[in-house]
């Protein structure tokens, strides 16, 4: 299949690896993945915190990057940015666009996954051929969770996975305190619910706290790494992509 | 000659300055106050749990749980596109059956008119059925303004009321406050008080029936709110835990029902519904115990006088909004309170308003607007959600409100003018729409591994960052980004390892891997049946 790879902003700036994690994952599964270079960012941001008319070109920068029909799937590592492509796009675009926009927005919307859907509805595979060899518990973030509804993929995807001990999180589907610009505009009450996830995280002993999305995943590591905790933050792409021939750099300095 | 009607006004909100629909200050403000009491950090947490618990029980044992929500939303929302002729429909209906009907656009209107109606009386005294429509337009506090004393009779509403203090959830308004607490606000209240009372629950309770039964017993005068009010036959209903509703309901001579439009139902039949929705997702039962429905005036039974205020205050502003009239279909269950992560933790005086938690943060902006004067608090509500959606999936009327939340604070920016937030979002929507522009502003964020400790940390960031880098460290940007990777020889190089792995894979197995012995389940299956005989 030939899949393009929206990296999003934050991906591709300040976590480079859990992209380059999906784009090898995904090749090595037999995929052709194409990177449109001109892609940016999908106005999540924007639109969350308010802000419809800004982000505009965005939503028509990412639906003419994406909207060739040699593309058949479109991947990204985040439910969050998934989630905004699939279902606030097209309340930007009848609201601020054109009749173009909309139906630019349309098509890239229904070919649109985030990672643990691609692999399990549209590729129909769970086992990935990932081998990691750690104590390792799933975040399932809000967005994946709530608002693309993946259910229990991401877990089926890595109780497939080769050596791992895979361990339940307490109150799993409690949200982490992220939510974007919340973070900032109430950082109080966003602590006080940080803190309660690196609770349930700590009884877990395990060593990797894993989630789909890596926006969640620097809130929560920024709290581990303050608490000095032994637990780092891994995209779900990373676990995934690691082989025995490959492992992560993770396994490799533990090995 | 031609006359010039003008453009219809929008409807108005409800007056600023007037009732319980603003706090003081904007909610991280307040939040920070209410975080750092522990006792009401504890006291939510636990019943918060508990209540969730119970409701996914009830809920979770209904097969046709889901078809009934969609029954709830489709009604409410039919229901609020024809409110005007349902309305007039109420009104003949109750007219018909010897109530009276009032309309009141505004809160002070619905005060006036309640004063208005006591005095005719001659008493000087009410009893009060648990009412959010009361507590919203500050009628309590009105009528004490002039020289009438009301009593409020839901027990958590009377610890309220007694310690002079504001319901902080909608269903259990004392939610913040413990036995031991609550004990101490009998003993320094209720004239006449056993003084060993001590914190033992049925104790506490059985303190509070008899200061009440005798109000009951002597008060001429109730006012109520309404859970539902029915166009077709005239019937309003209010459902309760306690019974001390219905006594108002029924004892005294002359009923006054303060009830928000948006709370009638187009069918009798409707009710069975509700009253499946209602009771699983508030209090986690599957029947309320008290369900009051009265029509108008039955003669020698019950009050003789009835009177129905029917309160507008910025509902029909928030019907004007094609998105955000949805907040409208609300049956004030609270379940969305319960499950959500920044209620369980700042506790309901934070919202300022007598909606708090997820639907507060959409309804309060809705009513009272979030511009009436500068910084105004309301502006802030829509910004106190992490949109988890939480909410979303427990409301048994199906609102989506994470996504009414977005519409709200879209609709603040735009009400905003220029701020210096809206500045920095359009030049990053300005950098970000430019593939070259934005391949820069990566190499600038690089930049960022020069403020970086040696273990590439950043422990504190400058503001807007500093609440972020209070509890969180921040790892410096990495030496490349994806796309540089994606183009680089090592990218190159690392995705055709990742093909060959793939090509050298499948020469490798055979993939039909699917094989299993159904003799084995088969021998299980009879053995399974052998036992049961
Ligand atoms: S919004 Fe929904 S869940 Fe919240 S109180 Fe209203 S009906 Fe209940």
């Amino acid at each position: 299949m030939r899949i393009g790879l929206f990296a999003t902003c934050l991906g591709d700036t300040l976590f480079p690896d859990a992209v380059r994690s999906t784009a090898v994952l995904l090749t090595r599964l037999g995929h052709e993945v194409v990177f449109p270079p001109g892609q940016t960012c999908c106005g999540q941001m924007h639109i969350n915190t308010g802000y419809q008319r800004e982000p505009v070109p965005l939503v028509r920068n990412f639906a003419e990057q994406f909207g060739d029909g040699s593309i058949e799937a479109i991947v990204m590592p985040s439910g969050s940015c998934a989630g905004s492509v699939r279902h606030q796009h097209a309340i930007v675009a009848d609201r601020y666009g054109d009749a173009a926009l909309r139906a630019g927005v349309a098509t890239v919307a229904a070919k649109t996954y985030e990672l643990s859907e691609l692999l399990v509805d549209v590729l129909g595979v769970t086992g990935v051929g990932a081998y990691f060899p750690h104590r390792v518990t799933y975040h399932p973030t809000c967005h994946s969770l709530r608002m693309l509804r993946v259910g229990d993929k991401p877990l089926r995807l890595l109780r497939a996975v080769d050596s791992i001990d895979l361990v339940e999180l307490p109150g799993a589907d409690s949200c982490c305190g992220f939510g974007g610009t919340f973070a900032l505009k109430n950082a109080e009450t966003s602590t006080a619910m940080l803190h309660d996830k690196l609770d349930g995280i700590a009884a877990t002993g395990a060593e990797v706290c894993t989630a789909g999305d890596s926006s969640c995943l620097m809130h929560i590591g920024g709290g581990l790494s303050r608490i000095r905790s032994g637990t780092r933050t891994l995209h779900l792409a990373r676990i995934l992509a690691a082989t025995r021939t490959t492992p992560d750099a993770l396994t490799e300095a533990a090995a | 000659m031609s006359t010039f009607l003008g453009m219809p006004a929008r409807p108005p909100r409800s007056p600023y300055g007037t009732g319980n629909l603003r706090g003081d200050e904007p909610f991280p403000r307040a939040a920070h106050r209410e975080l750092g009491n522990g006792q009401l950090r504890r006291n939510l947490g636990k019943a918060t749990t508990t209540i969730r618990t119970k409701r996914l029980n009830v809920t979770g044992e209904l097969p046709d749980w889901e078809a009934l929500r969609d029954a709830g939303s489709a009604i409410k929302t039919d229901a609020m596109n024809r409110l005007p002729e349902l309305l007039e429909q109420l009104e003949r209906k109750v007219t018909e059956h010897g109530g009276t009907v009032h309309w009141a656009r505004d809160g002070a209107e619905a005060n006036e008119i309640v004063a208005r109606l006591v005095k005719a009386t001659g008493s000087s005294e009410v009893i009060k059925v648990k009412s959010m429509a009361t507590q919203e337009i500050g009628l309590n506090e009105h009528l004490e303004s002039v020289g009438i004393t009301p009593y409020e009779t839901d027990l958590a509403e009377l610890i309220v009321q007694l310690a002079h203090d504001k319901p902080s959830h909608i269903l259990v308004p004392a939610i913040h406050r413990n036995r031991d607490e609550i004990r101490q606000i009998f003993l320094d209240r209720i004239p006449g008080v056993d003084p060993e009372l001590d914190n033992v629950p049925a104790h506490l309770a059985a303190a509070a029936r008899a200061y009440l039964r005798e109000k009951f017993m002597a008060t001429k005068v109730a006012v109520s709110g309404a859970n539902f009010g029915v166009a077709e036959t005239g019937t309003l209903s209010v459902v309760e835990s306690e019974g001390n509703g219905r006594m108002c309901l029924t004892l005294p001579d002359t009923l006054i029902t303060v009830m928000g439009i948006e709370k009638v139902l187009p069918r009798y039949q409707d009710l069975e519904v509700f009253l499946q929705l209602l009771p699983r997702s508030s209090t986690g039962e599957r029947m309320n115990p008290y369900t009051s429905l009265w029509t108008g005036v039955t003669p020698d039974d019950g009050p003789q006088d009835f009177h129905l205020v029917l309160l507008d205050n910025g509902r029909t502003a928030a019907l004007a909004d094609a998105v955000g009239r949805a907040a409208l279909n609300c049956i004030r269950c609270s379940a969305c309170l319960n499950v959500c992560p920044v209620y369980e933790r700042t506790g309901g005086h934070a919202y300022g308003s007598t909606y708090p938690g997820p639907i507060g943060a959409v309804l309060t902006p809705q009513l009272a607007g979030m511009h009436a004067a500068d910084d105004d608090p309301n502006s802030s509500l829509p910004y106190a959600s992490s949109l988890c959606g939480a909410c979303f999936d427990a409301c048994p009327v199906k609102i989506d409100i994470p996504s009414l939340l977005v519409e709200l604070r879209h609709q603040n920016t735009e009400q905003s003018g220029t701020t210096p937030e809206k500045l920095a979002m359009r030049a990053a929507a300005a950098v970000m729409k430019r593939p070259a522009l934005y391949t820069g502003a990566q190499k600038a964020a690089g930049l960022g591994r020069l403020v970086a400790g040696r273990d590439r940390t950043i422990s504190r960031l400058p503001p807007p960052f500093a609440g972020w880098s209070d509890s969180r460290d921040t790892e410096a940007p990495p030496r490349q980004t994806f796309r540089a990777w994606f183009a680089s020889d090592e990218g190159r190089a690392a995705l055709r390892a990742a093909a060959d792995e793939h090509d050298g894979s499948h020469a490798e197995h055979d993939p039909g891997d699917g094989r299993h012995d159904p003799g084995d389940e088969g021998h299980d299956h009879s053995h399974g049946e052998g036992e049961k005989k």
